[in-house]
């Protein structure tokens, strides 16, 4: 089983980085801290999804000119769907980024304070 | 509570790394993520579009329905920042500090006095540590005509090379952050006022609609560029090609107004008065 997963090396780092975003979100206290770990957790899946469409010895999926009329070589290309989705996934992330840093300094003006845990101590005595 | 976070940390991490056992080889060409639709876009997207660049025809043209969604997302994030932040009235901050441009002293204005002083040798700055940098204001005026030449470059030949619609719109953006950062907010918006970037960024996703609602109109599908070209006078192949380059545009104006006004409404807490 082993020889099966050691050569896909590439995965380990993706699920190193996805990992660090996790523990970012759950265990941080301070709320901007929880927005960066969200931020890592996105790249991470960028990453990700962007891997599984590259080809060995295949060059980015523009076709050149001197090709353009003749048959098409699927291999020298790589695949160009991932990119595609990727890139509605980074607008969408930076959309999600700044709805969240907003929604922090709505937080920060009503509370005074951006802990997580001393926020909860002011809702509860509230 | 951290322990328990790191050990739950852990063992998703180890689940999800033996479920790599069935996850194809890096670099495979025959892995399955590339067999099904993906030959088909790369082969069919000269003759069919006209546009060497096939992640540019699959976004603007295959897929362009998700890709205006997409816009209307980035819209939205704009549309809630301002409603989140924004605040009307004028009650001015606790103090605001003028500099005396020939020796440098630094003077304060307590809250109790209303109206914006408006002396000659004094210039508004927005806290205490901004410095008086002459080579930082002289070098990004210099260099921000280039940043947005390069950004309508990147938009103008997304056909042709790796750019298109939202990199040259956030590279746009960019330019008038840098203008925001380097001098200060009032600058920026003197330049480019609030009401205006807020419509632009409206009008952006109008174009992208609105091309698809030309389509509708002139008999054929929601987004079916080859529908304009008894409008544009060319064949198909090359109305598909000019119906990409026109959504790329609207995108590329949404995306820099979106990129402005989420600025603006975060680094001056929605009052418009001082950055950061």
């Amino acid at each position: 089983m082993f020889e099966h997963i050691i050569p896909k090396y590439n995965y380990w780092i993706y699920i190193t980085l996805m990992m660090i975003g996790l523990y970012a979100m759950i265990s941080k206290n301070n709320l901007i801290k929880k927005i960066i770990g969200m931020n890592i957790f996105q790249t991470a899946i960028i990453l990700f999804y962007v891997s599984m469409g590259a080809k060995r010895g295949a060059t980015i999926p523009i076709i050149e000119h001197s090709q353009g009329h003749g048959i098409i070589d699927v291999t020298r290309y790589i695949n160009p769907l991932p990119h595609v989705l990727m890139l509605t996934a980074i607008v969408v992330s930076v959309a999600t980024l700044g709805v969240a840093l907003a929604l922090a300094v709505k937080v920060y003006k009503r509370y005074g304070t951006l802990e997580e845990d001393e926020i909860l101590k002011k809702i509860k005595e509230e | 509570m951290k322990r328990l976070a790191l050990i739950v940390v852990v063992l998703t991490g180890i689940l999800l790394i033996y479920a790599t056992v069935d996850f194809p080889p890096w670099g495979d060409p025959n892995s399955p993520a590339s067999r099904h639709v993906s030959p088909r876009y790369i082969k069919k997207s000269v003759e069919e579009t006209g546009v060497p660049n096939i992640v540019t025809a699959v976004l603007a043209d295959y897929r362009g329905y998700d890709t205006m969604f997409e816009t209307t997302v980035i819209f939205g994030a704009g549309v809630v920042c301002f409603f989140l932040l924004r605040v009307f009235k004028r009650r001015p901050r606790k103090e605001r500090l003028y500099r005396h441009l020939l020796t440098g002293l630094v003077i304060r204005v307590r809250e109790d006095m209303e109206e914006e002083l408006d002396l000659e040798e004094f210039e508004r700055i927005d806290t205490l540590w901004t410095p008086y940098d002459l080579i930082l204001k002289t070098v990004c005026r210099i260099m921000i005509p280039f940043i947005q030449l390069f950004a309508l470059y990147v938009i103008a030949h997304g056909h042709h090379s790796p750019g298109g619609g939202f990199q040259g719109g956030v590279i746009l953006g960019a330019s008038f952050i840098l203008l925001a950062i380097s001098h200060d907010l009032r600058s920026m918006l003197r330049r480019m006022k609030e009401k205006l970037h807020a419509i632009l960024c409206a009008v952006g996703v109008m174009i992208y609609a609105g091309v698809g609602a030309v389509c509708v109109l002139l008999g054929f599908n929601f987004l079916d560029y080859k529908a304009l070209s008894p409008l544009l006078h060319t064949t198909a192949v090359m109305a598909r090609s000019y119906g990409i380059f026109i959504v790329e545009v609207g995108v590329g104006i949404a995306v820099m107004a979106t990129m402005i006004w989420i600025y603006n409404n975060l680094s001056s807490e929605g009052r418009y008065d001082e950055g950061l």
